[in-house]
């Protein structure tokens, strides 16, 4: 927990500057601008490789754009065209409830099995570290790999999961070619690639917990359920919110995952915003970037809300 | 009254990682004993051919996913690392803003950003180079390096950095000589994040480095699947062979991988 408060902005207060108050309060600006030539790089790069890509962004949305003119130049202005247009497409209520079912499910059971799992490893017990370090391993691996992997263990002839649920007598789930599943496959490899991010924010927010308090407790009496319910819980809920807000802003992002195990498919029963906008903009013959570069922007919008709600709690907690 | 706990995460372990293990079962698995039913749950004719492919095949993408991978840690850091120091210890004025855009920076779609780089690149006339796949993967890790690099050096005693200021020292003297050494463990989360990242990334590479001679191994997988779908021992042995790098990771950083999880900047 400590990495986390520590990485928030420091505060600008007037105690003991490396460069010497002092100094600084007779001389203001050298010190500033000693400090902003060292910031320069990363304003530089933030221009040029966030807000001109992102600005180029805003534009395509803002044009009728060919595959020549993207190259040449001089699309016409379409004003706001292509969002009507994505509006109008009966693709963006599907690919919008997706994202919308994608995101709660997928955080729902990441934040549960987190947090279970890190009640699970707060008490120490032999082998504890060493099993919750490979608790790490889905996190840490290329989505390319995990994706494939489970694309594979579903395969719906071959897939083992279909062979271990034919042996409990359960017929063959069609899960990644069936409408009806598809959306649920790709929830369950996002949620075991979330878990072990989940696990270690809520494991290091309870050992953050004070043991006394759960000295105390029991010795009131509190059975194991009573002290989790009524004192670790509500004591967690700065960091669930924190765990749960980052979520929600990264599982809005995911990408890899859809694409490499369904693509979107079938016939959109797993599109999300984010795998249609790369469909628009890189994966059909004919590509439209402006109408891409449109639903690339209603997330942005998503993404951004939830993260603003982010920054605001996290603030609000340090002002605490 | 422990050792049942210890029984019951194993067992929670071993579920967990049971899509890693079938990933290693079915690189071993020879390509006739693929579609058997029910399929072998260990690998019970192990063969190397996936691997032999892999050799003959991936290591040229092995080859440009490390060299953009390192690439990717050296702009990043020498971006990330200055401007660390000044928003951690020189404090100017717009440091607030600074903060704000970095957390804005991280919550922005890959995808959009693959939109944009690839709008960019196509007028500068520079897609399919490695270098803009470098630049476009350094994106995802600069703000995250920023972050926790600010918060390493704010650990760093003023009373260090005032000391070296008597003897003389310039700020550029006290950060080359002074910060960059004592936040050694903050910089070696910050570049293995990096690295890692870079060499997992999928969506600038396959947008930008689609069609490039030099192309990284993520898109080695995917042309596999993409290409042969009956060669999966392939697919998964190239898959292995991907994850080393992780698994490294783990097993000789495992504590600086926990730091940085929990400095609340994560991946996509």
């Amino acid at each position: 927990m400590h990495a986390l408060e520590r990485a928030a902005p420091a505060q600008p207060a007037d105690h003991d500057l490396p460069g010497g108050a002092k100094t600084a309060r007779r001389s203001g600006p050298p010190r500033n601008l000693t400090a902003w030539a060292f910031l320069a790089p990363l304003v530089v790069y933030l221009l040029l490789f966030y807000v001109y890509p992102l600005y180029r962004n805003v534009d395509l949305s803002l044009r009728f754009y060919t595959v020549r003119s993207f190259i040449q130049g001089g699309a016409a202005f379409a004003g706001l065209d292509n969002y009507i247009a994505v509006f109008a497409d009966p693709t963006f209520f599907r690919a919008l409830g997706n994202t919308l079912v994608f995101t709660v499910v997928s955080l729902v059971f990441q934040y549960g099995l987190g947090l279970a799992l890190a009640v699970f490893f707060d008490r120490h017990f032999p082998l504890s570290a060493t099993l919750r370090a490979l608790f790490l391993v889905p996190w840490l691996l290329p989505l390319i790999v995990s994706a494939s992997t489970w694309a594979w263990m579903l395969n719906s002839e071959s897939g083992v999961v279909n062979a271990l649920l034919g042996a409990v007598g359960i017929d063959q789930v069609n899960w990644l070619t069936s409408p009806t599943w598809a959306l649920t496959s790709v929830i369950i490899a996002n949620v075991w690639i979330g878990v072990p991010f989940n696990l270690v924010i809520l494991y290091s927010g309870l050992r953050a917990i004070p043991p006394e308090v759960h000295e105390a407790a029991s010795l009131d009496g509190a059975s194991g359920w009573q002290r989790f319910r009524s004192i670790t819980f509500p004591l967690l809920r700065p960091v669930s919110a924190i765990t749960l807000l980052l979520g929600l802003v990264y599982t809005l992002k995911v990408f890899d995952i859809i694409w490499i195990m369904t693509k979107g498919g079938p016939s959109g029963a797993s599109t999300t915003l984010a795998t249609w906008s790369y469909q628009l903009g890189f994966g059909s013959p004919v590509p439209r970037f402006g109408h891409g570069a449109a639903v690339g922007n209603l997330l942005i919008v998503l993404a951004l809300v939830a993260g603003l709600v982010h920054i605001r709690l996290q603030s609000r907690r340090e002002a605490r | 009254m422990t050792r049942w706990k210890t029984g019951v995460g194993i067992v929670l372990t071993a579920l967990m990682l049971f899509p890693v293990y079938w990933m290693v079962n079915i690189s071993l698995t020879p390509a006739d004993r693929m579609r058997t039913d029910p399929p072998d749950l260990v690998p019970l004719h192990p063969t190397f051919d996936g691997y032999r492919r892999v050799f003959a095949e991936q290591l040229p993408y092995l080859g440009t996913s490390l060299l953009v991978g390192l690439a990717t840690v050296a702009l990043t850091l020498a971006v990330a690392a200055p401007a660390a120091f000044a928003l951690a210890k020189l404090r100017p004025r717009g440091t607030r803003v600074v903060n704000f855009a970095l957390l804005i920076a991280q919550m922005v779609p890959g995808i959009i950003m693959a939109l944009g780089f690839y709008g960019v690149y196509v007028n500068l006339g520079i897609v399919n180079q490695v270098w803009g796949l470098v630049i476009a993967d350094s994106t995802i890790a600069v703000p995250f390096a920023v972050l926790i690099l600010t918060a390493f050096m704010s650990g760093i005693p003023d009373e260090l950095l005032q000391a070296a200021k008597i003897d003389g020292a310039g700020t550029l003297r006290a950060f080359r000589s002074i910060v960059l050494p004592v936040s050694r463990n903050g910089l070696v989360t910050a570049a293995l994040f990096t690295f890692l990242w870079a060499w997992s990334d999928f969506v600038f590479a396959s947008t930008l480095d689609g069609g490039g001679t030099l192309r990284p191994i993520t898109l080695g997988i995917y042309k596999y699947i993409g290409n042969n779908n009956q060669e999966w021992n392939a697919i998964m042995a190239t898959a292995v062979v991907a994850s080393v790098p992780a698994a490294v990771l783990l097993i000789i950083a495992q504590r600086f991988v926990a730091a940085g999880v929990t400095a609340g900047a994560v991946k996509d």
